[in-house]
Order: structure tokens, then C-alpha cells, then sequence
């Protein structure tokens, strides 16, 4: 009977993993909305890379400059490609939605809030695990995102990856540990294969630029509310050891 | 002038008003001569709470609905100009997020309290009842609110309780397309709902809290000892375990708005997604109505009552099991309004109810609880067989009531309110 | 609750305090919600300066650009237009010399503009807004006056400006028509909405 009970109670543990956020993916990061240089470099690779098909409709390019500290001027000569779009325009983009649908079989979607649906470790790990699949009609295919559609965008910056046979630091999905090397033996490791204009480093830094600066752009209100916040909360304490004197003076009425 | 009856101020301004409108006698009757009893412990903090979030709600909800847009093209993208480019639209729209929430928690600790120390029985019965109208209203509001922002959760929760109504025989698939005003979820429904949700019911939750509060006054609040303290009172007609309203209460309601001001804004600057509870992540993405998201959960106060429609997986009766879990749903609330004729015990607070009460009201509270988590997972065998004992513990609570409460021995009652 | 024992300065002064720190937080509170009323990045987005290339204009002919909701006219004005609007006799002009500050401090002079030959105005009639119409020849038709230097004429109340948007007198238009804070980019883009660079 105990034992049942406590099995029923286990039906319950997945409920803090549900409230941290779905599924596992093979790697994570933390953004730093404070980092306004790794914020530049994630928005220009952004616009480089990813705005020909995706949008960000909801963020404008004149809030990103200010609150990245890009200038007017750097923004409008280097960051926005289409002659449609203004300084104070929301970041659009040129693709109509027919012709992606025609091109991916889906629209590619706005990432104005991808960060916050997915969060930053998907978005982190669906960039860098992109591999060649030549059983996909694309030629590629991704290790969080299962048949993807979209092409491997950054492939000249990270070089060809692949699926190889090789011994990695990192547990892998079916793969067993080496006792003794403390590594693990498979066959589904990503490696590059053919070097790309990055270093793997440089290019996870690129990926992690990228990724902060969606990260900003999902909420980009964050670092106000988190500057504001220890001001109100200390003006409410305050608020609050005076109503806590007032009320105990007042009850010394009460016998 | 005016009312003789009435109490007035001696002269001035005051007399002015007083012999148009009964202001003195108001401020005497619900506040300065209002005596509630001097033994309120923290459980009586949540009333006023519940006040505060509703002003609250009502200041943040007008000022969101001078930007929001209730249609289906435009809802998704104004919730985003409201949290960008509208000037501090981001505050605005998270304390009422978090206020929604934050509602839940207070009115559900507020009905706890009710439970714990017998509030809601004689002479208080309507005060229970109005309250419960509230909270049906204010379930109505909040699930109406979440269809507004347009999102995937907005929008598949909505279906989900709209096709409730379908489970009912003969009229239900008619009836479900009447509240939807269409073939599917769609701008109709959209803007029908906010018409609801702005509008017409806050005004049925306001006047139910009026309602709420003269039923109140009229009876006197109850207390942790359950007795009247009307039953003694001195020379001069006061009750010697009463105190003012004003200021004994108010002053200590102020440091209890205090403390909830602290946990509720903590939220609001730091976490208003509460984790993926107060706003949910599938929510971040516009309603499509061809894409169902991987795993839909209603917000987390109305889980319970999610959980108790899901383990109903059996038919009975000739009802199949779809209608017959819409069915406890429906009973699971509709309970709670007769409660105060299922509680027979000779006593009022738990204090002095025997064991059975005591073990039961823990049982409860532990089911509504494991409920709730369970109505946010996904089912399973194991948890369905879970929430069908979970269910039957809620409901044993209440149909039993009448036989434990009165065949169990209960201790004395004192005569005077304690600490 | 008898009276005995209280300390009624404590008692004062901690209502005192909390009250004003209460009323400090209710302020507080208000600051949101009467800024957000403030115009918001989308209105001010669509309220931003506009530029008007001027270079396929004719002389003699008008363009109309949208700035903030309201036409903006941009008129490349004849040496002949100029003439008659310099020489027009300066009695039958309520305010000739432009003493109500109805344009920037940088626009000076009869014809009310930077470049002589550009005139920048809003679009707007200064009697009941509606916007008047463009009648550049001398005496025409329909203006209610024979003695025509060209400019625009008001049908809703018949108010008239000459070209350089001077109102007439005993019209009821009571101030001249307004002109925009504006500052060539170029030679021939304009932008409107922006103040000349200080210099």
C-alpha cells in the first residue's frame, strides 16, 4: 500500500521539470541583457543572417540602437537592408508569407518572442546542432528540431558538421560511458568536418551573441524592470516597518 | 433636514453632507463602530487583500483596454505594443497578469479561512453564498481575460472549455456554437468575451462584493473561535471582544498590504511569468487555430477543477464519461454553495471540532492541492488513478459532512474570544 | 481601549509617517499609468520627420507631403510669384511681417521660408481647419476679391493667404497660416519635421 502511495506521488515529480520549461536540449546558456557588445554583435548577425526570411515585427530598429547604444546613423547605414524600412520602423522583413510557404512548405516565423517560447537553450542548441542529412530534401537536418525545415544559415560560418563515430565529453542519447576514459563512444557526434570561416569557439560565441540578442528582444522592458524593482521593493519594506510600528501602537489599546 | 433617524455630525460641512447623503452613519456602521472581534489571526488579512487586487485589476484592466485591439488580426501584436511601445504598458500589463493570479491565491486562502473556522455557517449563509458567487464570476472573468491576448494557450484553452459545453446531451454542439458565435474560436468570440470581461463582469463582481460585505456587516464578522461575540457586550451595548474597525483593523490591514504589495511586486519585477504559470509559454506564440500546442494546461486556479473533469475516464448511469466529468466539474463547485446546510456540527471553528472534521478538512486540503498539480501534467494511468482518489476525498469531504460532523464529540466552546 | 497609557506624539508621528510614505507610493504608483498616456513609440514613429524631394517640382507648382496627420505644402514659387507676393500692399495683410509665432524663428522675411523659392506651409486653414485650396494665378476666379496676388483660398469660411501664407484682412481666419520646423538636407530633399541644424 506505502508503496503504491509513493507511486502515486511520483506521477507528480515531472511538475517542476514542466515549470522549468519542456524538453532537454544538449546545451545551455544564460543571457546577459548587460553585455551591450555581444547585444551589437548578436543584432548584426541577425540582420545579417536571419532577416531575409524572419521577422522581428513587434521590436522597432530605433528602441534595439537605443537600447543597445548603437548610433542613428551606424543603424540606418549598416543594420537596415530594405529601402521599405525606416529607423523607427519595427524590424520587417521582405519575404511575403506566400513565398515562404513556398519555398520551406512553412512561413519561416517572426522571432520577436522566440526566445520566450522556446527560451535561450533551445534557440542556443537548435543553431549549433545543424548537420549534413543527405536524406533530407534541404541536405540538412537538426538535433532539437527533427526534420527541419529550414536550410543551416550560418554553414559558412561553422563549416560542414556531421553525424560521426567518435568519443565525446558529453552524454549522448542511446551512447554508453567509458568507465575508464570517462567519455562516451557513438556514432550520432557532431563534428566539423569541413572548417568554416569561425573557429568552433568563435562561432559558439557567435551563436551565443545571436541567441542574448533574441533573449533582449523577447522582453526587452527586462533589465528596466530589474533596475526598478530593488527601489520599489525597498520603498515597500519601508512602507512597511512604519504601518508595522503604527499598527502595534495602536493595538497596545487591545488588552 | 433629511433622515431624522439617521446619525449626523453636530455642525459644519459635515452636517451639510449628512443631511443629504448618510456619510457619518456609513463611516460609523462599516468602519468606526463597525466591532469585528479583537482575535483576527493572519488568515484575516485575505478579505482585504482580495479588495486591494480588485481595485487593482480594474485600474490596470481600463488602462490596457486604451491600447489593446479585440480583434483576431490585431489581439496578438497590441498585447506586444502595449509590452514595447506603449510608455510604461509593460508594468501596466504585468500587474494585471500577476494580479489575476495573485487573486486566486488570496480568494482561495480567503475560502480556506471560511472552511477552517465555520464562517460560512449560520447566520452567515449568504455571506458564504455571495462569496461564492464571486468566485464563480471571477472564474468567468479570468478565463474570458485569458482568451485576450490571442496566444496558442489563449486560444486552445478557450476551445477546451467551450467544447465542455458540447458534452452536454441534445442541446450541447448547439449551445457550444452559440457561446462561440461561430464555427470555430474566432474574432466573434473574441470580442464577445471582452466585451464580458471588461464590462459586464466587473460590474456583477462589484456588486456581488457590495452584496458581499453589507451581508457581512449586517451579521458581524465571525472569528478562530467560531463564537458570537454579540453574546457579551458591556454596559454601554459595545462587545467586550469587539474592537473598531477603524482604526484597529485598518491599521493592521495596512501592514498586511504591505507585506502582499512586497511578494506581489517581487513578482511582478522579477518573475511576472511566474515560472510559466502566470503566463504561459505556448502563450508567446499568436492563436492558430489549425496548430494544437504539445501540451495544453489551464491556468493553475482552475486545475483542480481540470483534474477532477480528466479522471472521470468511466461512464455511469447511461452518461458517457465526457458529459459525466463536465458533471462533477460542475459539482465540485456547485457543493460548495450548500455547504453551510452540510456542516452540523454544534460548533463553528475547527478548534473545537473533533478529529474526524480535522482529519477530513486535512484530507481536503491535501486533495485540492495534489489536484491542482495534477490538472497541469500531462495524464497518465497512474495520475488519473490518483485524481480519481483526490476526487473522491473532495467530494467525501462534503457529502459526509453531515454524518462526521455530527456524530463526532466536540470540545467545550469558551465563553470569551482567546488570544 | 481606555485612554490611559497612550502615547499620543509616538502615535501622531508614526500616522504622520506612514501616511506621507503612503501617499509617496500612491504617487509613485501614479507616475505609470499618466505617462503611459504619453504619445507611444508607434505615434511617435508615425509622427517622425518626413522628407520630400523637391527636385521634380516646377515652378509655379505644389506638392503636398503628410507630416504628423496634417498635408504639409511644399510650393516651388516663380520669380514672378515672389514679385507679387513681395510687392503685394502690405494694408490688406492682417500680419505682413509675421509677428504671431506662426513659424520657426529661422523663417523669415515676406515669403516665410528658407530658400525664397520654396515655400514649406501646413496645409491647414487657422480659422476652423479646413485646408484651403491652391489658386497661384493672379486674379482668379472664385476668391471673392478682384485684386488677386495668387495664394490660397478657404471655400469652407473664404479666408485667403497670399503665397506665402499671410492671411488677408476681414477674413476670419485670424493668424497666417502656419509653417513647419524644416531644414534642407540637400539641394532638393527637404525634411520636415526637424529644425534647422543650430549654426
Amino acid at each position: 500500500m506505502k508503496k503504491q502511495l509513493f507511486a502515486l506521488l511520483f506521477a507528480l515529480v515531472p511538475f517542476t521539470a514542466m515549470a522549468a520549461g519542456g524538453e532537454s536540449v544538449p546545451y545551455s546558456m544564460t543571457p546577459d541583457l548587460h553585455d551591450k557588445a555581444s547585444l551589437q554583435r548578436g543584432m548584426k548577425l541577425f540582420v545579417n543572417y536571419c532577416m531575409g526570411c524572419h521577422s522581428l515585427e513587434h521590436q522597432r530598429f530605433a528602441r534595439a540602437a537605443e537600447d543597445l547604444d548603437i548610433p542613428q546613423e551606424l543603424v540606418e547605414e549598416n543594420l537596415i537592408f530594405s529601402s521599405d524600412l525606416a529607423y523607427n520602423d519595427q524590424m520587417g522583413n521582405a519575404m511575403s508569407t506566400d513565398d515562404g510557404e513556398s519555398w520551406f512548405g512553412a512561413p519561416p516565423p517572426d522571432l520577436t518572442l522566440e526566445a520566450r517560447l522556446r527560451g535561450t537553450d533551445w534557440i542556443y542548441s537548435y543553431l549549433l546542432t545543424f548537420y549534413r542529412d543527405p536524406e533530407r530534401p534541404n541536405g540538412v537536418n537538426n538535433e532539437v528540431f527533427d526534420l527541419v525545415a529550414m536550410p543551416n544559415v550560418l554553414e559558412p560560418l561553422q563549416g560542414v558538421q556531421e553525424k560521426v563515430c567518435a568519443e565525446t565529453d558529453r552524454p549522448v542519447h542511446g551512447a554508453e560511458l567509458d568507465p575508464l576514459t570517462g567519455k562516451y563512444q557513438s556514432c550520432e557526434v557532431l563534428q566539423v568536418t569541413q572548417p568554416g570561416s569561425m573557429e568552433p569557439e568563435e562561432f559558439e560565441e557567435a551563436v551565443y551573441d545571436l541567441t542574448n540578442f533574441l533573449a533582449y528582444v523577447g522582453e526587452p522592458t527586462k533589465l528596466h524592470a530589474q533596475a526598478l524593482g530593488p527601489k520599489v521593493l525597498i520603498f515597500i519594506f519601508i512602507f512597511g516597518v512604519l504601518a508595522y510600528l503604527l499598527k502595534r501602537e495602536y493595538w497596545r489599546d487591545i488588552h | 433636514m433629511g433622515n431624522p433617524n439617521r446619525v449626523k455630525a453636530e455642525s459644519g460641512f459635515m452636517r451639510w453632507v449628512d443631511d443629504r447623503f448618510p456619510a457619518t452613519q456609513m463611516w460609523q456602521e462599516h468602519l468606526s463602530k463597525y466591532y469585528a472581534p479583537k482575535n483576527f489571526n493572519v488568515w484575516y488579512f485575505f478579505g482585504s487583500l482580495a479588495l486591494l487586487v480588485l481595485v487593482n485589476q480594474i485600474l490596470t484592466g481600463v488602462w490596457l483596454t486604451m491600447s489593446y485591439n479585440p480583434s483576431a488580426e490585431g489581439a496578438f501584436a497590441s498585447v506586444e505594443y502595449i509590452m514595447r511601445d506603449v510608455e510604461w504598458g509593460w508594468l501596466i500589463r504585468y500587474m494585471h497578469s500577476t494580479g489575476a493570479s495573485a487573486f486566486f491565491v488570496v480568494v482561495y486562502l480567503h475560502m480556506f479561512r471560511g472552511l477552517l473556522y465555520g464562517s460560512y455557517k449560520a447566520p452567515r449563509e449568504l455571506v458564504w453564498i455571495f462569496g461564492m458567487a464571486i468566485y464563480l464570476a471571477l472564474m468567468a472573468e479570468a478565463f474570458m481575460g485569458y482568451l485576450l491576448p490571442w496566444g496558442q494557450m489563449s486560444y486552445w484553452g478557450a476551445q477546451v472549455i467551450i467544447s465542455l459545453f458540447s458534452a452536454i446531451p441534445a442541446i450541447g454542439p448547439d449551445l457550444a456554437q452559440w457561446v462561440r458565435g461561430d464555427y470555430l474560436i474566432s474574432g466573434i468570440t473574441l470580442n464577445r468575451f471582452f466585451a464580458l470581461h471588461v464590462v459586464a463582469l466587473p460590474i456583477v463582481i462589484l456588486a456581488l462584493v457590495v452584496l458581499h460585505l453589507i451581508a457581512l456587516h449586517e451579521v458581524g464578522s465571525n472569528n478562530p473561535d467560531g463564537i458570537d461575540i454579540k453574546d457579551k457586550k458591556d454596559e454601554t451595548g459595545k462587545p467586550i471582544d469587539g474592537i473598531p474597525f477603524h482604526p484597529y483593523y485598518t491599521v493592521k490591514d495596512v501592514f498586511g498590504v504591505a507585506v502582499f504589495l512586497f511578494v506581489f511586486c517581487a513578482v511582478v519585477f522579477y518573475f511576472p511569468e511566474g515560472g510559466g504559470y502566470f503566463i504561459e509559454k505556448p502563450n508567446f506564440e499568436p492563436a492558430n487555430p489549425l496548430k494544437t500546442p504539445d501540451h495544453i494546461a489551464p491556468v493553475w486556479y482552475f486545475t483542480p477543477f481540470y483534474a477532477i473533469l480528466r479522471a472521470i475516464n468511466f461512464s455511469l448511469f447511461g452518461l458517457d464519461a465526457k458529459f459525466l466529468g463536465v458533471v462533477f466539474m460542475g459539482a465540485a463547485i456547485a457543493v460548495l454553495f450548500v455547504l453551510p446546510w452540510l456542516d452540523r456540527s454544534r460548533v463553528n471553528s475547527m478548534r473545537y471540532k473533533g478529529w474526524m472534521s480535522k482529519v477530513m478538512l486535512a484530507l481536503f486540503a491535501i486533495s485540492f492541492v495534489i489536484l491542482g498539480v495534477l490538472g497541469v501534467l500531462p495524464a497518465t494511468d497512474g495520475r488519473t488513478v490518483l485524481a480519481q482518489i483526490c476526487t473522491a476525498i473532495y467530494f467525501a469531504f462534503f457529502l459526509l459532512m453531515p454524518f462526521y460532523t455530527r456524530m463526532e464529540n466536540t470540545k467545550p466552546v469558551p465563553e470569551r474570544v482567546t488570544g | 481601549m481606555a485612554d490611559n497609557g497612550v502615547n499620543k506624539g509616538r502615535r501622531r508621528l508614526l500616522l504622520g509617517a506612514t501616511t506621507v510614505v503612503g501617499a509617496v507610493g500612491a504617487v509613485g504608483v501614479a507616475v505609470p499609468f499618466v505617462a503611459s498616456w504619453q504619445p507611444s513609440a508607434r505615434a511617435r514613429a508615425a509622427g517622425a520627420p518626413v522628407t520630400a524631394d523637391v527636385s521634380k517640382l516646377e515652378p509655379g507648382q505644389r506638392m503636398t507631403v503628410e507630416w504628423r496627420g496634417r498635408p504639409v505644402w511644399v510650393v516651388r514659387r516663380t520669380p514672378d510669384m515672389m514679385e507679387r507676393t513681395e510687392n503685394f500692399d502690405p494694408s490688406r495683410l492682417a500680419d505682413p511681417d509675421s509677428e504671431e509665432p506662426q513659424q520657426p524663428s529661422y523663417v523669415t522675411g515676406p515669403l516665410r521660408s528658407i530658400k525664397p523659392e520654396i515655400g514649406v506651409l501646413i496645409g491647414i486653414c487657422t480659422h476652423l481647419g479646413c485646408s484651403p485650396l491652391f489658386r497661384p494665378e493672379p486674379n482668379a476666379e472664385g476668391v471673392g476679391t478682384d485684386d488677386w496676388p495668387g495664394g490660397f483660398f478657404c471655400p469652407c469660411h473664404g479666408s485667403r493667404f497670399d503665397l506665402a501664407g499671410r492671411v488677408f484682412r476681414n477674413v476670419p481666419a485670424p493668424t497666417n497660416l502656419e509653417v513647419p520646423p524644416y531644414r534642407f538636407e540637400s539641394d532638393s530633399v527637404i525634411v520636415v519635421g526637424e529644425d534647422e541644424e543650430a549654426a
